[in-house]
């Protein structure tokens, strides 16, 4: 018997292995799991960013030129939120196939609904501002759906051979994502018009998709922290507006939201904007499911309306 | 120095051309506006004509891009049509601002880097009140083979490229080569620009063994190459330099300089990791023919910096030691000296250093200088910052202390550059 496994064993190991799966490196965790979702068994998969962590400044270690230096497949957010940290990896990669233009480099804003791209001049007076418009912009279904589409694509492209199961993989996520957008219509649909506000601009997407309405934000401009005047102005703003939600990333620091929560009454939301932002989220239908959660939950404790 | 400033103005003025493109008629607006005004009505009627011309240009512009779009919406209607349910097509367009060849101008930054010194120092030290240095970058994909990049000074006293390199970065083999004039790899505050450095100044073991603010930088070619092993991330960058730093000086041709680094870095999970560099540099000197100077160094670095509060906190410790066997006339003078770094971050905008130094002098090794530095640095925003420094200096040949207060501020405009690791 172990004679005959150990032969069964060596046959297996000669034989010609299975398709090699395509090697795929993502900016952030939320890329990560849209090509896990389409790519199966057939597509290995590693994300640079963590998803607890401010994506727009992330490190850029050696240990990430290592793993992009054997990418097939780069998948990258795009509109410069890796703008800081990501050209010095790809071009320290010497991995031809994955530098930006080349066929395994995929940004994956492409086919996404951009919000928020500037119009008019722009100045840095603004805060940092993203010229080309929000790169928050996985937070809406809609989006993950094109943006699953869009790497199924380039999967089949790579490996043709497994077109059809990208393809048939792609189709069952997007039948999945619509089951699970009609849950979350229904629960958000009490709530639309509802006004919150939110520390950093992570969300336009997300508040367009579930009807809410973001009247301020924390950050008196991008990627600036909070100032005492401002931070007034907010507090006013709010009460006035009787704004009982604020929404947190859960990399900033939570001393100005909850001294604003304080003074407003307002419930400060910790909502982890990515896959991986904490334990429960581990894939991208996930990420909503557990966001909404909490946001309705808010909601009734505060009875905001 | 008049000329040099005009120089530059015409190469300012250059690059505004390179700018606007024609439709735009914005850089013909600015010259016409710089030439002296020739008789005014006549100079008026031309401009009309100009502003005119400028305006149909710019509308026959806008309507082809207009046609291009509904083409390609009635293309988009068309999928629409077609029997299988695509998910809504894709609304974005290209951003049109960035129009015609305009797209492929480099990338551009002006960085500023303003000093002031107070207190006494035996040497005189910097100057009270110093533009120390502006610097422009200007960065771009040259085709689907190389990357250049150009980094040129301007000083009070001159302006130079800092440095101006090709970089070939998926050659086979993996050997990313860079030609052109680079700072060596020697070590890790030789390689940094002035506005990357955490302190105002460089480091005493600069200044006595490397060459100071110039450091050892030269025209040549770099290649680095990873070594492939199952346990870290490892380097090795072998260069070879015309022999014109600070330190090298080849009396002919055949005496190139010679820099070797190997850089190991090792994840010690997500927060923490460590990074150790060995480097060597040989070449001539120049004070006779046959002598050498041959330097060698060790660097290590050890960050923690957490992900979930990777904006609000960090800790860095660094050091390193550069041995010199510098050839005199009368044979060779060794002599050692290094640095100690420890850095810890404590606000989203503060950061605090202490850094101690300690150096031989290259020619004089008899003489050792030693140095304590204190360091606050405030950041208003990721493009600007302001820092002080409480440096106290002992000099091997005075007899009292130096103790000065070095602040600098340091700010950037143009195009997003590539956060410091």
């Amino acid at each position: 018997m172990r004679l005959l496994s150990i032969v069964a064993l060596a046959v297996l190991a000669t034989a010609p292995p299975a398709r090699a799966a395509v090697n795929v490196m993502t900016a952030t965790e939320d890329l990560a799991d849209l090509t896990r979702q389409v790519g199966g068994d057939r597509a290995k998969v590693e994300s640079i960013a963590r998803g607890y962590q401010d994506p727009h400044f992330v490190e850029a270690k050696p240990s990430f030129i290592l793993k992009l230096a054997k990418a097939d497949l780069l998948v990258v957010v795009g509109r410069e939120l890796e703008i800081g940290w990501l050209p010095s990896l790809i071009q320290q990669s010497r991995n031809a196939k994955v530098q930006v233009g080349a066929d395994g480099y995929l940004d994956a804003s492409l086919t996404a609904k951009i919000l928020e791209i500037p119009t008019g001049q722009l100045t840095r007076a603004m805060g940092d501002v993203h010229p080309l418009g929000n790169p928050h912009y996985w937070l809406d279904p809609g989006n993950g759906r094109r943006i699953a589409k869009a790497i199924a694509d380039k999967l089949s492209q790579m490996a043709p051979a497994d077109a059809a199961y990208f393809a048939s993989r792609y189709a069952d996520f997007d039948k999945r994502l619509a089951e699970a957008e009609k849950r979350w219509d229904a629960t958000m649909a009490p709530y639309k018009g509802l006004k919150v506000v939110t520390y950093h601009r992570s969300w336009p997407n997300f508040v367009d998709r579930f009807g809410l309405d973001v009247i301020g934000y924390v950050e008196p401009r991008p990627g600036i922290p909070p100032s005492p005047g401002h931070t007034i102005d907010l507090i006013g703003e709010m009460k006035r507006q009787n704004v009982k939600i604020l929404m947190v990333e859960p990399y900033f620091d939570l001393k100005t939201p909850q001294s604003i929560g304080r003074e407003t009454g307002a419930k400060v939301v910790v909502l982890p904007p990515s896959v991986g932002g904490e334990k429960e989220i581990t894939d991208y239908i996930s990420l909503f499911d557990y966001d909404l959660n909490l946001l309705v939950a808010a909601i009734k404790e505060t009875g905001a309306k | 120095m008049r000329r040099c400033f005009r120089s530059v103005t015409a190469f300012v003025l250059a690059g505004s051309g390179l700018v606007a493109v024609p439709p735009l008629a914005v850089a013909a607006d600015e010259v016409v506006q710089a030439a002296p005004p020739p008789s005014p009505a006549s100079d008026d009627l031309s401009q009309l004509k100009g502003d005119l011309e400028a305006l149909r240009q710019d509308y026959a512009g806008r309507v082809a891009a207009i046609e291009s779009r509904i083409a390609a919406l009635e293309g988009h209607a068309a999928e629409a049509a077609a029997p299988t349910p695509e998910p809504t097509p894709a609304p974005t367009a290209a951003p049109s601002a960035a129009a015609g060849s305009k797209v492929f101008n480099p990338d551009m930054a002006a960085i500023g880097n303003f000093v002031g010194a107070a207190g006494k120092s035996p040497g005189g030290g910097e100057p009270s009140l110093n533009m120390q240095e502006a610097e422009l970058s200007f960065q771009a994909v040259v085709d689907p083979y190389a990357r250049a990049d150009f980094f040129v000074t301007l000083g009070p006293e001159e302006v130079a490229l800092e440095e101006g390199y090709i970089t070939f970065p998926t050659l086979p083999g993996g050997f990313l080569t860079k030609v052109g004039k680079m700072r060596d790899a020697f070590g890790k505050v030789n390689g940094q620009h002035p506005h990357t450095l955490p302190f105002v100044d460089r480091p005493l073991v600069s200044k006595n063994l490397t060459g100071g603010e110039d450091g050892l930088a030269d025209a040549g070619i770099s290649v680095a190459r990873l070594i492939p092993n199952p346990w870290l991330f490892l380097e090795a960058t072998g260069q070879a330099y015309q022999g014109s730093s600070a330190i090298f000086t080849a009396p002919t041709r055949g005496d190139l300089a010679y820099v070797g680094h190997l850089r190991a870095y090792q994840d010690l999970g997500e927060s923490t990791n460590i990074d150790l560099g060995g480097s060597i540099a040989y070449g001539h000197n120049g004070v006779t023919d046959d002598t050498t100077t041959r330097l060698l160094g060790v660097d290590a670095t050890l960050r923690w910096k957490p992900l979930r509060r990777s904006i609000y906190t960090h800790f860095l410790a660094r050091g390193e030691v550069t041995w010199s066997r510098a050839g005199q006339a009368d044979g060779a003078q060794n002599a050692v000296g290094g640095y100690g770094y420890l850095e810890y971050q404590f606000g989203r905008r503060w950061t605090s250093g202490l850094r101690y130094d300690n150096s031989q002098r290259a020619e004089a090794p008899w003489l050792r200088d030693t140095g304590g530095s204190f360091i606050l640095t405030f950041k208003p925003s990721e493009f600007s910052l302001v820092r002080a420094q409480y440096r106290r200096t002992s000099f091997a040949d005075t007899d009292s202390p130096a103790n000065e207060l070095l602040f600098q501020f340091l700010f950037a405009i143009g195009a997003h550059g590539a956060h410091p690791f």
